[in-house]
């Protein structure tokens, strides 16, 4: 707790992540306006746009997660006090979480304005259930990830070539779940099978990283 | 010994393709590419998740040895990998009359797991220190190898239909179909176990050279006490290192002066 407070305190001091993923989700609807020439998009293509927006603004969070504490010292001084290891994932965990959920705040919202056809009124519950099991293999491959990349010589390049491929299974799940939510007309059902498939993902995932995160804050 | 099993199971398996297996009555010829690129992708696959469970063994004992094999079967089923997309590529283009599809799940979630792996060798080079190399590329190994079988389920799941797997198991092919599959599969298979024999020994070979290089080079250019010490350990590792050389054959020399860059 203390630790994810610390986190959350260095992020509110210096803002370095979580404005910088909501500006870099709505500037890259206004480049999905030019780039597609549509002024709004529904069903597939809405939730395929949302979903790799959200995944690489969520990129940028994820590679700056564990800089500060690789360079200055920060995973040394975690060492040294006498706590479990896996607070540390926790709080990161934790903390990625929280970022993930206010770039989310910012984006879905700007994206209903910006591009989106159907309303999102009726959308919205099943859309949060998405986005939340979405998020939450988000945040249990982006802490991994990071961990595992933030000391090697090329981490801005490495985390999303990494984090993607892993990330792929996500971005199926969540845009498959979501696209019948976005779909012009009377809004489909939520599919239990892609809920089902991600919430999988997201234990699995959660396991690994709750097994091996130790291994990477040794020495 | 290894060799020459794999040797013979290639030998027999391409006469089995290439005289006994009868020719496939839709595609013809261009179906034999079959008995090549499905062992391919199946050993490259078993390699991959192998690859992780070594990784395990090395996080649990800390003995770098089964890093090497870990990092050696993955490398290995890369270059299974690089030869699966090929042969896929070429069969696709000949029955299917596109270089890439993607409505069928295999091929789809084969790429995705081959872009991953494709970062291992990345990400452990960007790492100086040589134990934490390890560390951390055991942690990715063993990451990947679960996540092989969760992309292949995600992306069967994804594609709308079922496609129906004709060539996918034995079960429906004609028996002597399924003879000459199982006998390639086997020769495959010989095939990656001799190149990840050849290429430990090589890495063995290529750190015992470094170490008898270091011993030499530490040693002093006189011929008392202190130079006979070094001289006991330089002739001990150039044993050990002629050893394995001669284990490895020919192969693993070439090896060596190939990648001592």
């Amino acid at each position: 707790m203390a630790v994810l407070r610390k986190e959350l305190l260095v992020e509110l001091r210096t803002l370095e992540s979580v404005p910088g993923m909501a500006l870099f989700a709505v500037t890259t609807f206004v480049v999905f306006h030019f780039a597609l020439n549509r002024s709004s998009v529904d069903a597939d293509l809405a939730a395929g746009i949302l979903w790799v927006t959200l995944l690489f603004a969520s990129m940028l969070g994820i590679n700056r997660l564990f800089v500060a504490d690789a360079d200055q010292g920060g995973f040394d001084a975690f060492l040294l006090a006498p706590v479990d290891r896996t607070a540390m994932l926790a709080a990161k965990a934790l903390a990625l979480l929280i970022y993930v959920v206010a770039l989310e705040l910012v984006a879905v919202p700007a994206f209903a304005l910006l591009l989106l056809e159907p309303s999102i009124g009726h959308a919205l519950p099943g859309l949060l259930a998405v986005l939340a099991l979405g998020d939450l293999g988000i945040v249990a491959i982006g802490t991994m990830v990071a961990a595992l990349t933030v000391r090697t010589r090329a981490r801005d390049l490495l985390g999303p070539l990494l984090a993607l491929p892993l990330l792929v299974p996500v971005v199926i799940g969540g845009a498959r779940a979501s696209s019948p939510l976005l779909a012009l007309g009377p809004p489909g059902g939520l599919s239990a099978r892609w809920l089902l498939t991600l919430g999988l993902y997201d234990l699995l995932f959660g396991l690994i990283a709750y097994a091996l995160f130790d291994f990477l804050v040794e020495d | 010994m290894l060799a020459f099993c794999t040797l013979a199971a290639m030998a027999v398996a391409l006469a089995l393709v290439f005289f006994y297996a009868p020719l496939d009555a839709e595609q013809g010829f261009l179906q034999k590419i079959f008995y090549v690129h499905v062992p391919l992708a199946i050993v490259s696959l078993c390699g991959f998740v192998a690859g992780g469970v070594l990784a395990i063994a090395h996080l649990r004992s800390g003995d770098a040895r089964w890093d090497a094999r870990s990092y050696v079967a993955i490398h290995t089923s890369l270059i299974f990998g690089v030869a699966t997309l090929i042969t896929g590529s070429i069969w696709a283009k000949g029955s299917w009359g596109h270089w890439w599809v993607w409505d069928e799940p295999t091929l789809v979630s084969f790429l995705i797991v081959f872009l991953l792996y494709a970062t291992y060798q990345p990400l452990r080079f960007a790492i100086e220190d040589a134990e934490r190399q390890a560390r951390y590329a055991s942690v990715f190994a063993v990451t990947a190898g679960a996540f092989v079988p969760m992309n292949f389920i995600a992306v069967r799941l994804a594609s709308a239909y079922v496609h129906p797997r004709v060539l996918g198991s034995t079960s429906n092919l004609p028996p002597s179909m399924a003879l000459t599959f199982l006998v390639a599969l086997l020769a495959v298979a010989l095939l990656y176990a001799t190149l990840c024999a050849y290429e430990l020994a090589a890495k063995r070979a290529r750190s015992q050279l470094r170490a008898l290089r270091r011993a030499m080079e530490l040693a002093p250019h006189s011929p008392d006490a202190a130079g006979d010490a070094v001289g006991a350990r330089a002739r001990e590792a150039g044993a050990g290192a002629a050893g394995s050389m001669a284990s490895a054959g020919l192969t693993s020399t070439a090896t060596i002066s190939g990648r001592a860059g």
